[in-house]
């Protein structure tokens, strides 16, 4: 297996440089995939009551000025490592600035990933920053754990509102209640819902606009005011919102699947068209069944303000 | 110059005189027209075109996680008590909202202050420029919980936040016409030497008097005492009027929430009655340019031992 790459444009490295510092942000531990034309940073936590899993795609030839790789084997040419996403973004801290980044998988006594950082200097000797980050090349067999997840058609996909705005409320919440619902239409709505003893928090989001449905074969007969709803641990939700970095685009979309019973809330990230950075999010559901009815127990102030939202 | 003195009951709590600033006339949120006609069921309806107005004054005197709010036509008095010892109360004029409507003679309610506060400050506690946030606050009356209805940039937060019987609050008594020492100083003057209040002195002790230190704060430390003293003719100084010397010891403990105020406001006034009892009128300037009050009375410690007494 082989694998060395060099970046040399300033906006792809600090791209590159703020892409894992998001990732080190959601996740302790990351997969690296490397195939031919593409990296992807995998993250599939799998937990009974409801983890986080992260798949983020970059196209290899949006970032890289030389690319080259050999993979496992000519069937199967990729690359599966671990490691600590921490080390990558601490490596990558002094490339920001630099002139050129090159990363190589190396064996010096274990494997690394090797970081190389060529940075500026005043006078004409350049100086490099090398970082060797231990990794754990992840064997064939353990392969099939770490395919892109299906994404099934979802109940509701709207766009994000400002993730400004939607983190400060998620924030806030947090100080009052452990879980949200998120309630979701196919009419731009969006609402994140907090209920204890004490208090009853409703934030309202309009005019988000949906994202056109990908297949016909979802029910169009929904009700486009039909509200969708998920429950999810609020820690997960802030620290996805606090993780990014990447400025995203408009082109932010959500999605709730309702699938074996459980929902997931699916947080898609798209940034503009010239790096195709996908980050795909999703946080699995605790589900806890709740009565459409109770939906409306705010009386008829509510109701009205709803209506004129 | 003379603040208006606030008792702690009854209608005697608010100034004389408004000191308010311009009024500005704004256009009304589009929440607030919407509801306009539900008015009549509630007992108390006020509207804030800043949020910021109202939370800041509460923040300062948020130590302790319950509130008593207190409503009259005049405005809302905000308490808050620790250890039967210290009661903070913050005073929002009438005046502050664009819209305050007290249907009763009086509207009590206890509240979570903390609850209270995340949800006023629920789109962020330091807004993007040129982009306020909208309050719209309602209230039906006994075991009705307060609504709150926030808007900024067209996205709509609705709390509602149970409420509890209110409890009685501590009567400090403290008259205008039993005060002995009072002291106006320019905020700066005590910001830092209560941000830098010794914490091991258990202690603060104050002393004011018609002669030399005239003012001096002292604490009794680990690391030994410290005094600090204000000369009477100082620049911070806006008044002086000390009558006899008074020499008392309030628990630090107690007095350093007040910092919080402190650090918001622009004029403090310092009073002791001849009980010993203190209080600290802490004048805030809002965004807006209106004055709000924040007020903190605290009981004495122990007497002073003779010997320190006489410096």
């Amino acid at each position: 297996m082989k694998f060395r790459g060099k970046i040399v444009d300033g906006a792809c490295l600090n791209h590159f440089t703020r892409i894992s510092n998001m990732i080190a942000k959601l996740a302790k531990t990351c997969t690296l995939r490397i195939s031919p034309d593409k990296l992807n940073f995998i993250l599939c936590d799998k937990l009974a009551n409801g983890g986080v899993s992260m798949w983020c795609e970059l196209e290899q030839e949006n970032f890289f000025s030389e690319f080259q790789m050999e993979g496992f084997s000519a069937e199967n040419n990729e690359i599966y490592l671990e490691l600590t996403s921490e080390n990558l973004s601490r490596a990558l801290k002094t490339a920001q600035n630099a002139r050129a980044l090159k990363i190589k998988l190396t064996n010096k006594h274990f494997p690394c990933l090797t970081v190389s950082v060529e940075l500026f200097s005043m006078s004409s000797s350049t100086r490099i920053a090398t970082h060797d980050i231990p990794i754990k090349v992840i064997p064939r067999k353990l392969w099939k754990d770490l395919q892109e997840p299906m994404v099934p058609d979802p109940d509701v996909s709207i766009y994000l509102p400002v993730l400004k705005t939607m983190k400060s409320v998620v924030e806030k919440m947090k100080n009052i209640s452990s879980h949200l619902v998120v309630e979701a239409n196919r009419d731009g709505e969006l609402n994140l819902k907090i209920e204890t003893e004490l208090v009853c928090v409703t934030t309202h989001f309009k005019d988000l606009g949906n994202p056109p449905l990908a297949s016909e074969s979802t029910s169009q007969d929904r009700n486009p005011e039909h509200m969708a709803e998920v429950h999810i641990d609020i820690r997960k939700l802030l620290q996805f919102l606090a993780g990014q970095q990447v400025n995203p685009t408009k082109a932010l979309c959500m999605h709730r699947i309702c699938h074996s019973g459980k929902k997931t809330l699916l947080l898609r990230v798209e940034t503009n068209e010239t790096y195709k950075v996908r980050i795909l999010e999703s946080l699995s559901i605790r589900w806890h069944h709740m009565a459409e009815s109770s939906l409306f127990t705010m009386g008829p102030t509510w109701m009205r303000i709803n209506q004129c939202l | 110059m003379d603040w208006g003195y606030f008792a702690i009951r009854g209608s005697r709590c608010w100034p004389q005189k408004h000191p308010s600033g311009p009024n500005v006339q704004r256009t009304m949120p589009l929440l607030t027209q919407q509801i306009q006609d539900d008015d009549d069921q509630y007992s108390l309806v006020a509207s804030l075109d800043n949020v910021r107005n109202l939370s800041t004054i509460l923040k300062a005197i948020h130590f302790r996680e319950h509130a008593t709010c207190f409503a009259t036509k005049n405005g809302i008095k905000v308490t808050v008590e620790n250890a039967k010892c210290v009661q903070a109360n913050a005073f929002i004029q009438a005046g502050i909202f664009q819209e305050f409507k007290v249907q009763e003679e009086s509207v009590t309610f206890r509240i979570n202050l903390t609850v209270l506060l995340d949800c006023l400050s629920i789109f962020g506690s330091s807004p993007m420029p040129g982009t306020l946030t909208a309050l719209r606050m309602c209230y039906q009356g006994d075991g009705y919980p307060l609504m709150l209805f926030l808007e900024e940039g067209g996205v709509v937060t609705v709390c509602k936040i149970n409420t509890q019987e209110p409890e009685e609050t501590l009567d400090f008594d403290f008259c205008s016409t039993n005060v002995i020492n009072k002291i106006i100083l320019q905020s700066e003057g005590l910001r830092e030497a209560f941000s830098e209040l010794d914490m091991t002195s258990e202690v603060l002790q104050i002393t004011m008097s018609p002669d030399k230190p005239y003012f001096r704060l002292s604490t009794f430390g680990n690391a030994g005492s410290s005094h600090l003293d204000y000369p009477k003719d100082s620049d911070l100084m806006e008044a002086f009027h000390c009558n006899q010397t008074q020499v008392n010891r309030y628990k630090i403990s107690l007095l350093k929430p007040s910092t919080k105020a402190l650090v918001l406001s622009c004029k403090v006034s310092i009073r002791t009655d001849n009980r010993g009892f203190l209080s600290l009128q802490y004048m805030i300037r809002n965004e807006d340019g209106q004055i709000c009050f924040v007020e903190y009375y605290c009981c004495p410690d122990e007497e002073v031992p003779e010997s320190e007494s006489s410096i």
